[in-house]
This record gives C-alpha cells, structure tokens and sequence, in this order.
C-alpha cells in the first residue's frame, strides 16, 4: 500500500534503473529529496550525476533540460511548484513544444516535466496553482495528471517513456491523501484513456486530479438521495480520450465538469465544447461547469470558497436533474 | 581559477597597414588562413546574396549578417565539428555552411520551406534561435550533458548585445559556470539592438567583465579581427575540455547594415558613423592581413568570391525548383506520437485542401 508521493517515488527509482539515460533535475532533488520528498533516495541511490540539484533558475533548469535531450539525456525536471514553472513557460513555449516541429520531425524531445500542483497545503501565493491550461495550449506538449496511486505509477512510466516531452501534474492534496495497493514492477498507464472512477446511470461527473475525489464525494452524497453519479477521470489532458468522453457523456445524457483552475478558457470550457460538438443531441441537460474563479487563488483561510467542493458539484448535478 | 576585469582595449592580431602592426598567433600556418578566408567569404556571399533575393521576393524577411563573419568564422574555425556543438541566434543563421550544410537549406529556412528544417543532432547544430538568449542555457545544456556522458566535446553559443539584458543570458551562463560545462559563451556585441544602443541597454563598460559575477574567464576582442575571435575562442575550447569550464567572449564591432531586411536604420541613426564602420570591415582587413604576407591577390580574392556566388546561386535555384511543401508535414512533425484530436484536424484540414 502506498501514498501517491510514494507510488511517484519507486516509480522514479524504477525509471531510472531501467533506463540509464534518465537524469532527474530540479531544485532541491538531490541531497533534501524534494520540498515534497518524491525524489527521496535517487541521488543515494543513482549518484549526483543523475539526481541533480540545480541552480535556483527555472527556465535556466527546462532550457538546459532540453540541451541535455539533444545529446541524448533523457531528463525527467522537476519544478518546484505549479506557480514557479511560470519563468520557464519561455522555453516550454518556444523550444520545447517546437523544437520537434523545427527539425522537420527529424529530432525528439524525451523531457518529462513533473510538479505538484493545485490547493490544499496552506502555504503562501503562488503555491497553489493549476496552470494545466498553459501545458495544453502549447502545441508539441502532452499533460498527464494522475489521481491515484496507480495511476501516478503508470501514468508517469508513460510521460517518461513518451518520446515527446510531457508535463506530469502530480495533485499536491493527494500526495499523502490515502494509500492503495500499487502494482510491483512494470506498469504502464497509456495516455489518452480515460478511467472510470464509478459506474452509475443518471448523471456524468468529469473530472482530473485532485477534483477526482471531490467529484467522488459529490458522487457519494447524490447516492444518498437515490441518483447515480458516473465519474470518470480524464487522467490525461493531451492526448484527451475523447471518444470515452463522448461515450461517458451519452450514457447519461447529463455531464458536470469539475476543475480547480480559474473558469474562463478553462480545460472544462474544451470538454463541454467537444460535448457540444459530438454529442448534443445525448445531451438531456445544458452542461454544468464547476471551477475555481477568475481571480487569483485566494487566501488560504478562504481557498475552500475556491476550490470546487462536493457541495458545489452536487448542486450542479441537481441542477442537470431537474431539466 | 582566479579571474580579473577585461582589458580595456580588446585583443586585436591584424594590423591597419598603418600605426597597428601585424601580429600573429601560434600554431596557424598558411593553410589554416586559407581555409579561415574561405569560410569568411563563403559566409559574406550568402549574406549580400540573401538580401538581394530577399529584394526580388524570392525569401521572406532577412535578418543581415554583414560585418559579422569574422566572429563566426573565426570562432568556429576553433570547433571540431564532430564532437562539438553551435547554437546559433538567427544572426548566425548560416552558420551551418561551415560545417558542410547546403546553402539551399538556410535558404529555404528563410524562404519559410520546411526543406530549411534541420536535424540538429545531424550537424551538431541548434536550429536558428529567434527568442533573444533563449538558446543560451541550451548550449549550457549540451555541454553539460556530453560531459556527464564521459564525452569531451564542447558547445559554442551565439548571442548580441541585447541578449545580455535577458534573463535566459543570466540563468544560461550561471549554470554553465556552475556545472562546470565545456561551453563557450561568444557575445557578438555590435553596439545596436535593433535601434537600442548599447548605453541603453547596459552600464557595463565591458560585458565581458560580466563573467566575474560568475566565476569564469571574460575576454574582449576585436569583433573584426577574425584571429583574434579564433584565438581566443581555441583557447577557450582548450580549456572547456580540459575540464576548466566555460568562457565568456565579448566581440566588440559595429553592425553597420540594418538589423533585419526589414529595418530602416535612418529612424535611428547617423549614416555617417556607419559608412565609417563600414570601410574598416572584417574580410577587408583579413585579405589585406594575407596581401601583406602574399597569400592572396586580386585574381584569388576574386575567384574566392566567385566560386561562393556560384554555389549559392545554384543554392537559390534549387530552392526554388523545391515542389510546394507537403500540408501534412505541419501536423506531422509536431509530435512522434500524435494525439488523437490532432490527427482528426489534419485529417479535416487536408480534407479541405483536397490534398486527401
């Protein structure tokens, strides 16, 4: 039984044992194992070679990850947090999702990118982030964000193993949330296919990271008053299983799409657009969206105000009975 | 290693034929300075070439290079191009011509074909970096990352006066410095940023003298005077695979044509002091360096000159002759493993097309 901190953890040992081209480098991985301790043990374990600590210098850490691929390093980066991935949006933007494109498909960018992201931990601005939007609207980039242990084992062997660069969203509220059994060994979880949280018959909750459990909550209180709640977790933003989507959609004719970032443009306004598109005449209610605000994250003290509760997607999923 | 504030008066080999003597530099004999005056006029023929196509509309917006050949020939001159790495800005966009690239590639680079699309790990060449710096902590990168694999090759990367003030050029270097990466950092500073001077864009009386703050050796040199960029840049490559770490190399000139085809330098500033830069240029003082030991005359210089304009001549009408670029080639070579929304808009785009 393991956290999904841990489950990340044996993941990376895993990944590096198998693949000796693998370099883990950030802030603080080496010697201290990371702010959240998911690189514990690699730099005893593998050298300072190959679990590095960097400079304070986040586009300096992506920038050079990606010199680093083009000699035949396969580097696995870690930001610090969701927010101190912004100065490095530079080089995600114009090199690492181009560069592919650049050489006329003749080179591939094998980086990983990992941070934690989302609420939950109480700590200061900027700490709190959920920038998925940013990743997926850059051409060239895949974004993978588990919500389970499992998951984050089998999903981050993926990301490592692409051969394009992924960013790897790891939910920061479920790092230690709970422990699940976490298969030994070799254990792939494709992107691009969705999981299937719950099964049910009345209403469709859409869900990815840390909204995953709340949805899971919303789903637990809508069952109390006799209406079954599907949940499914999208497990991969790109590629996006869009046909299980679609399919998860049509077989309740209802869907609430839960997430944690700010509302416009949000990556729930893309997944009621593809409703809209492949499956309208399913649909038996307008789509709900349930999602942060359009302001900064706030305050600690008031964040559960921002943060999608079960309470919020209950409502929402009432709202798409009574149509 | 200790190091020091640069030299006032950057390093300068070749004389004017007047007050300045000639000096020399060991280890390079006729045949080197042939080759030398070969890339340079190769070089300096693609650029008058390219500005006259971009002229005709046969390529897109140029960004001109003239006056600069000595700074990139002289510093790749340094290079062995089976082990170490170039990271151009788009200022050095051909350079890749020194290391056997067809000038038709650079060409289609710039006539927007995707022919000009290159491997970069065929040539040890980053492709042309058009975000200022950016492409700085990706030489840091590759030097590093030969090094850890036991390699002993080394990264040269090419950035302006502008660069400096961008915050890729600090975290660039300063990792280099800290990983002790065989990298070599040539600043081509030639006064202008588009139409920013360079008093606006730093205080600094030397920017070499901004390799202090990191640690590792700066140097000035004489941006027109090729010898004197490659010898400091064979120093600076000895040292990187000797485990010294990096060098920052500070190209002082002038960049007398505008920044880009685009530009029109006469909002900005006084024809004179460029016409004046203008007639001490870099080729000219390196052929009168050779004309001076009778390495070269009229008739060779000539021919020199020929012989490259055929080649790129050839380049442009091979470039044209090139059949229209394949649609599917923008989705395809955006991932290895394309996500499934994007294989259904290029299947729609190409639909559309008629090209499927």
């Amino acid at each position: 039984m393991k956290t999904l901190v841990e489950a990340i953890n044996g993941g990376l040992h895993e990944e590096m044992e198998r693949d000796p081209a693998l370099m883990v480098m950030g802030e603080d991985v080496g010697r201290s194992g990371g702010v959240f301790r998911v690189t514990a043990g690699l730099q005893e374990r593998f050298g300072a070679e190959r679990c590095v600590d960097t400079p304070l210098a986040e586009a300096g850490i992506l920038g050079t990850a990606l010199g680093l691929s083009m000699v035949g390093w396969r580097p696995v980066v870690e930001m610090q947090y969701d927010a101190f991935s912004y100065p490095s949006l530079e080089q995600l933007i114009t090199h690492v999702g181009r560069y592919r494109w650049r050489s006329g498909g003749r080179m591939n960018v094998p980086l990983t990118i990992r941070m934690p992201y989302g609420g939950g931990v109480n700590a200061p601005e900027l700490h709190e982030e959920s920038p998925e939007t940013y990743y997926v609207h850059t051409a060239g980039i895949k974004v993978a964000i588990p919500s389970t242990p499992a998951d984050a084992k089998g999903l981050l062997a993926a990301a490592i193993r692409d051969p394009d660069p992924v960013v790897y969203l790891e939910p920061k509220a479920l790092y230690r949330d709970s422990r699940e059994e976490v298969p030994e060994g070799e254990h792939v979880v494709p992107l691009g296919k969705l999981r299937t949280e719950r099964e049910g018959t009345d209403v469709t909750l859409i869900a990815y990271g840390a909204m995953v459990k709340v949805a899971a909550e919303a789903a637990d209180v809508l069952a109390a008053e006799g209406i079954s709640a599907h949940v499914v977790d999208l497990r991969s933003l790109r590629p996006l299983d869009e046909d299980g989507l679609i399919e998860a959609v049509a077989k309740t004719g209802r869907a609430v799409i839960v997430q944690e970032a700010a509302r416009t443009v949000g990556f729930a306004a893309e997944v009621a657009a593809l409703i809209a598109e492949r499956a309208l005449f399913d649909l038996q209610a307008p789509v709900e969206r349930v999602t942060g605000y359009d302001v900064a994250f706030p305050y600690w003290r008031l964040e559960h105000l921002y943060v999608p509760s079960a309470n919020r997607v209950v409502e929402a999923a009432r709202r798409t009975l009574e149509s | 290693m200790s190091v020091v504030p640069s030299e006032e008066e950057p390093r300068r080999v070749i004389g004017d034929d007047e007050a300045i003597p000639d000096g020399a530099i060991a280890d390079f004999g006729d045949d080197e300075l042939r080759r030398l005056h070969r890339d340079m006029v190769l070089m300096r023929v693609f650029d008058e070439r390219a500005v006259i196509y971009q002229r005709q509309g046969r390529i897109g917006t140029y960004a001109i290079y003239w006056g600069h050949e000595a700074i990139q020939a002289g510093a790749h001159l340094a290079l062995d191009p089976s082990r170490d790495w170039v990271f151009p800005s788009y200022r050095e966009s051909a350079i890749g011509l020194l290391r056997g690239m067809d000038p038709a590639t650079v060409l289609a680079w710039w006539r927007g074909h995707p022919d000009g699309w290159w491997n970069p790990q065929e040539h040890r060449l980053g492709g042309v970096s058009v975000p200022i710096g950016s492409q700085i902590p990706h030489a840091t990168g590759a030097a590093w990352g030969m090094k850890a694999k036991g390699e002993d090759g080394c990264a040269v990367v090419f950035f302006g006066d502008g660069a400096t003030s961008e915050g890729s050029f600090h975290e660039g270097i300063n990792f280099g410095a800290v990983m002790d990466a065989p990298v070599v950092f040539v600043c081509n500073n030639n006064g202008w940023a588009i139409s920013t001077p360079f008093a606006r864009q730093s205080r600094a009386q030397a920017l070499a003298d901004k390799a202090i703050g990191y640690g590792i050796p700066g140097v000035r040199v004489d941006g027109r005077d090729a010898l004197a960029v490659y010898d400091a840049t064979r120093t600076a490559v000895a040292r990187a695979r000797e485990g010294g770490g990096p060098t920052f190399i500070e190209a002082l000139h002038y960049r007398t044509e505008p920044h880009g085809t685009a530009d029109d330098t006469s909002l900005y500033r006084d024809p004179a002091e460029a016409e004046a830069a203008r007639a001490d240029d870099c080729l000219a003082r390196l052929e009168g360096y050779m004309r001076r030991r009778g390495l070269l005359d009229d008739e060779a210089a000539s021919a020199a000159r020929e012989e490259a304009a055929e080649r790129v001549k050839r380049a442009m009408r091979d470039v044209e002759a090139l059949p229209d670029p394949d649609p599917a080639l923008v989705f395809d070579t955006t991932y290895e493993i394309p996500p499934a929304g994007l294989v259904a808009q290029r299947d729609a785009a190409l639909g559309v097309l008629g090209a499927r």
